[in-house]
């Protein structure tokens, strides 16, 4: 992003000024800028899948819309009034083939699409394991008001803002939100879950190229909303597991007591990383049973026979 | 006494609203001013406010969703304006809670308060006229449908001076909106409002179903109404099966707000997945019902100004009613990322997109109704020749969002944004700017500005793609909805584009205000004495412009598909008219004050429910029930147009009639 800026700046020192070559090297600018572009970037299988689904339907649509929007113009154009050349049939309106050509045309593009919507929904399943030889990383998401909760249940630790994982292995996310809905999505990663109140949801996902990469909630939850992202760093694995070896032990602990300060509503957070997690703790955010932010000291008992 | 109101409802602290709401009442104020000076009360209350004509209660309609219209675009501007400015370092100058609110307001005004209105304004006016009869089946009701709107649009607009709006979205969806997150007289404001206008739209519905099912002029067969007529019977089908669950939905909404209920609460065994579910089996449907009337007046104006009748009417009539079945099986598109697992994704992905092979088939009907014609580049078909090149881009985008695949990439982002405003301004609002051209002078006897005209369409066109196109390669960088602050500053340009396409989309507005002065000034120029204006081809040209109370002296007798049209060219063929009928007196509906009383009513228990003043809300819920009983109980339903009156008028029509017709039949 900040190359982009002196980029941009370097080369208005170099030319004259004027509107027109202004705009011409805004358009530079912004096609040098290349640091982050969503799903055209992807960096994992789910998110390459998806992307080719993306640009084959639209060439397949494109096949048909091109020549649709010429002939609007085209007839439009030679049946304008004044052409002497066209000839006027004032009372054709209807033809048996065309109607059926225009009926199957629509008909066998979504036919098409459809076949490709059917195995893409199978084959892009959220919840559906990726394959890989290598086990997959689990991961447990928790969505606060406003910050992600990232906790490595088999790692022991925890982190907020900041999500780390090894390039080249798949990832499972079990998913859910301590207040009101949000959606986890990491766009170069590929598909997006919602998080949502005393619900779990999965979704797996693979980093291929090792890199940082934004996320984002993709769905509105209230105030401080614009200032719930967070970064994902893909590392490599052996450094991985250096990161989840140093952070474990180190840091603040993640018990009941620091959760419910935690889920105080808080936006732009810095990153943090705990060393322990009470164990069961997004469980319990599920099942509502996990301390509550408004009242730190008195988290309310279960209920009365579970 | 006064429940939670009280003098901190007053946004002295925030200039942005406090100024406009200052500004806005002084305009009210100048206009009543103005009234008083004409001495125009009696004439406003007896002509319009209390009328039943449906000619009157529809242009009632289109007034109140232009003057929304100035609102909700007032919203979209600063949206842009902060989107532009709030990126990197800055913060812009609207905090979240007060862009939240713009953005929620803007969605729920454009909706529900411009489309709405404008859409049902439309088949007020044209859908009597079209099916040859003299009202629709409900004349009171009617005029009680329109102040119930009315009513809702007054309450959000007064969320601007007393409180706040929700700050949730347009579709408060829960548990933001529950009271746990949203203590806020926002989400009241919302739901309030909706339900009172939501009541008004079900009673439109049973009114123009019934009216289009049981009353129409002799010889009318289902199979002979115009297009618009078939596409306002499904747009009121699908409101009549549509809204009820609405208004169930926010009803839910508001026990758990008001009285504790765990429908939608993260506690107590609420869910929220049941209203995102219903509000878009509410929802999706709502699309329809505004996009359908749209391509029924595409329908008029194609076939109009290519000369020649609409190709494949009956193909028309079925893609129509395929399209208002399957729009009740698509909801669930709007929440694939739910994780509902991936059969039940890809049955509703694929229902989604068997909804562009009808609408496709229409695309290529109207392209063969120009295919042969004599094409009049008149402003009506700019708009029409404007949506098929526009329309095709967001269906293509919206089969993209229709494939769960791409949705779960695209999904809440500013592609999607891109797409609904593409079907929806490209779609429902090219068709509203048309038909506001199109049947301006049946209304009121004279043309809109043609240049004007022209330029107001520019506008729109080039305002719409320089404003949504940039969204669509944002949304694709990963850029969602809803953002009060932008991190990217490599955006920033993308977002002065779309700022800027705002801004011509408002120069559009403006002209509009423009164009209408303008051609009020020199209506002597432009007058329509035919009431034919365009060469038209269905019933409403047949009258006089602006039509009689009663619109036609005697019901037309139609025959064959193109009522006015058949008629006319057998006219021009013979060089004469029909045989004079025998004409009798007419039995009109009474004007009545019943509708604009309740809805007053209905305002003030709706804006004591808000602030939770129960004395006043019970008051307000009274005196609209005794409104409705005092009118229950009438004496005179009707008042009698004497012969003579029936009879002058139509021979004055009839001789207009002979010379134009006359006119015609010598030039070919």
């Amino acid at each position: 992003m900040n190359s982009t800026a002196i980029h941009g700046e370097a080369m208005r020192d170099r030319v004259p000024s004027g509107a027109a070559k202004r705009a011409v090297l805004a358009c530079a600018a912004l096609l040098l800028a290349g640091c982050n572009r969503g799903l055209l970037d992807p960096v994992g299988p789910v998110a390459s899948a998806e992307k080719q689904i993306l640009i084959n339907s639209t060439a397949i649509m494109l096949a048909i819309i091109v020549p649709t929007m010429i002939a609007t113009i085209a007839f439009a154009w030679w049946f304008r009034r004044g052409n002497k050349r066209a000839t006027y049939r004032p009372d054709w309106e209807y033809s048996g083939a065309i109607e059926l050509v225009v009926w199957a045309i629509p008909a066998l593009t979504v036919m098409l699409l459809g076949g490709i919507a059917w195995i893409g929904s199978h084959d892009l399943d959220p919840g559906k394991p990726l394959a890989s030889s290598k086990p997959p990383l689990k991961i447990e998401v928790v969505s606060l008001d406003w910050k992600w909760l990232f906790i490595y249940p088999d790692q022991g630790i925890a982190s907020v803002n900041q999500l780390v994982v090894p390039a080249g292995t798949p990832v499972n996310f079990r998913l859910t939100s301590a207040t009101v809905w949000n959606s986890f999505f990491v766009p170069q990663m590929g598909s997006m879950i919602y998080t949502m109140p005393r619900m779990a949801t999965r979704l797996n996902l693979q980093a291929d190229r090792p890199g940082t990469y934004e996320g984002i909630s993709a769905h509105f939850s209230g105030d401080g909303f614009p200032g719930m992202s967070f970064k994902v760093q893909a590392l490599p694995a052996d450094q991985f597991a250096v990161w989840a070896q140093g952070a474990r032990g180190g840091g603040p602990a993640l018990d009941g007591r620091a959760y419910a300060l935690l889920a105080k509503p808080s936006s732009y957070v810095k990153p943090i990383t705990y060393g322990a997690v009470a164990p069961g703790l997004f469980d319990s955010i599920v099942m509502n049973r996990a301390p509550q932010p408004m009242i730190p000291h008195n988290p309310p008992a279960p209920p009365a026979g579970v | 006494m006064f429940g939670r109101l009280s003098w901190d409802a007053i946004p002295f602290d925030h200039p942005i609203p406090l100024i406009t709401s200052l500004v806005v009442v002084a305009a009210l104020a100048a206009l009543a001013v103005w009234v008083q000076r004409l001495k125009a009360w009696p004439y406003l209350w007896n002509e319009w406010i209390t009328s039943t004509d449906h000619k009157r209660i529809g242009v009632m309609y289109i007034v109140l969703a232009l003057v929304m219209l100035v609102r909700g675009f007032a919203d979209a501007i600063m949206m842009r304006l902060q989107q532009s400015l709030a990126v990197g370092a800055s913060q812009g100058y609207l905090p979240p809670e007060h862009y939240n609110q713009i953005f929620s307001a803007h969605g729920t005004i454009m909706i529900f308060f411009v489309a709405m209105p404008f859409v049902i304004g439309f088949m007020n006016f044209v859908v009597p006229l079209q099916l040859g009869v003299r009202d629709v089946a409900f004349p009171t009701m009617n005029n009680v449908s329109f102040w119930l709107n009315a009513s809702g649009a007054l309450l959000v607009n007064l969320s601007l001076v007393l409180g706040e709006f929700a700050r949730t979205g347009w579709l408060a969806f829960p548990p933001l909106s529950e009271t746990a997150f949203s203590p806020g007289v926002g989400v009241d404001y919302y739901l309030v409002a909706l339900q009172i206008s939501g009541v008004g739209t079900t009673l439109t519905a049973v009114n123009f179903v019934t009216t289009i099912l049981k009353t129409r002029a002799p010889g009318m067969s289902y199979l002979r109404m115009p297009v618009f007529c078939w596409t306002s019977l499904a747009s009121n089908l699908l409101m009549l099966a549509a809204f009820p669950v609405l208004t169930a939905t926010l009803a839910m909404l508001m026990l758990d707000r008001y009285l504790g209920f765990h429908f939608f609460t993260n506690d107590g065994g609420g869910n929220s997945m049941l209203y995102m579910n219903l509000i878009w089996v509410w929802g999706h449907p709502e699309v329809y019902i505004l996009v359908l009337p749209a391509f029924g007046i595409y329908s008029e104006v194609v076939s109009t100004f290519s000369g020649k009748p609409l190709f494949g009417y009956r193909s028309m009539v079925f893609a129509t009613l395929a399209i208002c079945i399957l729009s009740f099986t698509v909801w669930l598109h709007h929440f694939f990322t739910m994780g509902a697992g991936a059969d039940v994704n890809a049955v509703f992905g694929i229902a989604s997109m068997l909804i562009g092979i009808p609408t496709g088939v229409k695309i290529y009907n109207w392209l063969f109704t120009m295919y042969g014609g004599r094409v009049r580049f008149t402003v009506p078909m700019h708009y029409a020749i404007g949506f098929m090149l526009t329309f095709v881009i967001g269906g293509l985008t919206g089969i993209l969002l229709a494939m769960p695949p791409v949705d779960f990439v695209v999904h809440n982002s500013l592609f999607l944004v891109a797409h609904f405003h593409q079907v929806i301004i490209g779609g429902v609002v090219f068709a509203l700017m048309a038909g506001y051209t199109y049947w301006f002078p049946k209304a009121f006897g004279f043309t809109l500005d043609e240049r004007l005209g022209k330029a107001i369409f520019w506008c729109w066109f080039i305002g719409f793609h320089l404003a949504f196109m940039p969204l669509y390669v944002l949304g694709l960088w990963g850029g969602t909805r809803r953002m009060q602050h932008i991190d990217d500053p490599t955006w920033q340009p993308w977002l002065n584009v779309a700022l800027l396409g705002a801004v011509i989309i408002g120069v559009g507005i403006v002209l509009t205000v423009v164009q209408l002065l303008y051609s009020i000034r020199t209506r002597d120029q432009r007058r329509d004495i035919t009431g034919d204006p365009w060469d038209g081809r269905t019933l409403e040209w047949l009258t006089l412009s602006p039509p009689p109370h009663y619109n036609f002296a005697v019901l037309p007798d139609v025959h064959g598909e193109e009522a006015y049209w058949v008629r006319k060219q057998t006219a021009i063929k013979q060089d004469a008219l029909i045989k004079e009928p025998d004409y009798k007196p007419i039995e009109m509906p009474l004007n009545t004050p019943t509708g604009v009383i309740v809805a007053f009513f209905a305002s003030v228990c709706g804006f004591a429910i808000i602030w939770h003043i129960w004395w006043l809300a019970i008051l307000g819920l009274v005196g609209a029930f005794a409104a409705l009983v005092w009118y229950a109980w009438r004496d005179e339903h009707e008042h009698v147009i004497p012969l003579e009156e029936v009879r002058a008028n139509a021979r004055e029509r009839r001789r207009i009639r002979k010379q134009y017709l006359h006119k015609l039949s010598q030039s070919t």
